[in-house]
């Protein structure tokens, strides 16, 4: 990692004003009963950026009796992947967002930023692979769609392959086999797209494909773009896939950046990025089962009533209704993806999620960086985090990969997307 | 023929020093305006000014800053506290630093003491001003 410890250089003038604190110990900060610390921001915020590097002859660490391998590679920033009945893969490849910079600050930090991640160009089309034999070797590649505005979030329903663009909620016809579509797609409605400095629109649909799920992030880390600029922001819209007829389903979300609807129960879940520049332990990323009209703090509140100092005009009501999450996957991870799994991911993994981390920036020791097992009993997250796929931060200091979506192949495998590397990684078990 | 050479030190400011040095005045006084509007209005824009404004008068001061100091090496011998307007612009200057980075923080984290920097660095920037253009306190002549 190249540890951009700006702090360092002004602690001088700093300590003319406020203590800059070191304290970046990594507390247990895993499930439901978790304890945070009292808010703290230096003169100026804890930045560790990840240094990219090939992967090489290495490939990240999986559990014993898995096996990992990179299925495609070369893409145009992979981002969420779709397994569709036949096994095909679909990727969803785009770069979105492009806010305005409105503060020195933001063109500052939106340059040290820039120098952990990818600087492929955004594909915004959807590549499908295919694994003609069988063998987890997918030799077959074909581009799907194209030209479209940043895609994110991919669901099936039937015949029906909904895209939620950065801008829109899109359906193609799909039919089993087929490798490229059928020509543009038709828009159902458009999703709110305005400056959109989180920008990524997740996407599930429920079990009897009624409705769909849109995630749409906030407009900003935390109101710095104003409160005009969060109309219809920090919230899950539920669709109707017939009508296009939409409702916020739950709102006070900041970045909801992956849903995934509950096998058996039908309950939608999601995992959400929180806020930076509280301090290295602020404010835990999370994963929690959405409750219908809940409200989860953002931007007033976090993690239950926790008052946020920095939002103005205060709003004691909404702070009030304020839920806390289910489950704390830590600050600064940056949950990116998730996905249920099965039996097919044999006994010790098969009743939980996978959650991707892309990983930290805000934090002085580097977090997240892995693809993560959270164990459910009973239908709820019970226990603590397991690496799943790990190694994407080596030892020497270098990042290979961030993954972002997470889907479970029914055949047996997990697939996860890696933006940094622009790769697409399988593990399976081995037989 | 001979001619006598007289070292001369000029006793007023270069036209381009004062330039930059009367440049940032206006622009720390927006800063403080701008910080007083978004603290009794909320509007995040005025903000947004206050932080450009801040890095504009750095960018002035900073600039008549190495002018002052240029100036002070210069006529140090001949004035017993040429030092006085040269060392108010580099705390004035050091002060504006400061704001600009509690401004760079996001909403209403940056304040109270973003407006509070920002009143005494405009108070600071006047006073430095009128010191440096008008050559005051440099004291007599060795």
């Amino acid at each position: 990692m190249k540890t951009l410890n700006l702090c360092a250089i002004f602690c001088v003038s700093a300590a003319l004003l406020a203590g800059c604190s070191r304290e970046d110990a990594t507390p247990n900060q895993y499930g439901s009963d978790i304890r945070l610390p009292a808010p703290e921001r230096g003169l100026l915020p804890n930045m560790t950026i990840a240094k990219p590097a090939a992967w090489g002859d290495r490939v990240p660490t999986v559990p014993e009796g898995f096996t990992i391998s990179a299925i495609a590679t070369n893409l145009n920033i992979p981002r969420q992947t779709l397994v569709l009945p036949n096994g095909d893969i679909l990727v969803a490849e785009g770069r979105g967002g492009g806010a305005a910079k409105l503060k020195p600050k933001d063109v500052i930090a939106g340059y040290i930023k820039a120098k952990g991640n990818t600087t492929v160009k955004s594909g915004n089309s959807l590549t499908l692979l295919r694994d003609k034999d069988g063998d987890g070797v997918y030799e077959d590649r074909s581009i799907f769609a194209e030209d479209l505005n940043a895609p994110y979030g991919l669901a099936l329903v039937g015949s029906n392959l909904y895209v939620a663009n950065q801008d829109a909620l899109v359906r193609f016809d799909y039919q089993e086999g087929q490798i490229s579509a059928n020509g543009a797609p038709q828009k159902i409605l458009d999703l709110p797209s305005a400056i959109n400095h989180h920008w990524t629109k997740a996407l599930t649909a429920s079990e009897d494909g009624r409705y769909l799920y849109v995630a749409i992030g906030s407009n900003s880390n935390i109101t710095e773009r104003g409160m005009d600029a969060e109309v219809n922001r920090a919230q899950v819209w539920q669709i109707d896939a017939q009508t296009g007829a939409y409702k916020p389903y739950a709102t006070g979300l900041r970045n909801p950046t992956a849903l995934a609807i509950q096998p058996g129960t039908g309950v939608l879940w999601v995992v959400v990025n929180e806020r930076d520049e509280l301090g290295p332990n602020l404010v835990p990323d999370y994963l929690t089962s959405v409750k219908e009209g809940g409200f989860y703090g953002w931007p007033w509140a976090y993690w239950g009533k926790n008052v946020d100092p920095r939002v103005r005009p205060e709003n004691p009501s909404k702070v009030a209704e304020s839920l806390t999450p289910d489950y704390s996957l830590g600050s600064h991870v940056a949950a990116l993806g998730v996905t249920f799994s099965s039996d097919v991911m044999g006994p010790k993994f098969a009743n939980g999620v996978f959650v991707g981390e892309h990983g930290s920036w805000n934090r002085a020791n580097p977090v997240g960086y892995r693809v993560s097992f959270i164990p459910f009993a009973d239908g709820r997250p019970n226990g603590q985090p397991i690496d799943f796929v790990s190694g994407f931060r080596g030892e020497d200091g270098k990042t290979r990969g961030r993954p972002v979506g997470v889907t479970l192949d029914p055949r047996g495998a997990l697939i996860v997307a890696d933006d940094l590397a622009n790769t697409i990684w399988r593990v399976v078990r081995k037989p | 023929m001979t001619v006598n050479v007289d070292q001369t030190y000029p006793e007023t400011l270069h036209p381009l020093h004062t330039l930059l040095l009367a440049g940032a005045v206006p622009l720390f006084l927006g800063a403080m305006f701008s910080d007083l509007a978004y603290s009794s209005s909320y509007q995040i824009q005025w903000t947004n000014f206050a932080s450009w404004l801040i890095a504009g008068a750095l960018l002035f001061a900073g600039l008549a800053l190495l002018c002052a100091i240029v100036g002070w090496v210069r006529t140090r011998r001949r004035y017993r506290y040429a030092f006085i307007y040269p060392l108010l612009l580099l705390v004035t200057w050091v002060v504006g630093f400061i704001n600009a980075l509690v401004h760079a923080k996001d909403a209403w984290a940056t304040m109270p003491t973003g407006l509070t920097l920002s009143i005494i660095v405009a108070l600071l920037i006047c006073v430095t001003a009128w010191i440096g253009v008008t050559g005051c306190l440099k004291g007599g002549a060795k």
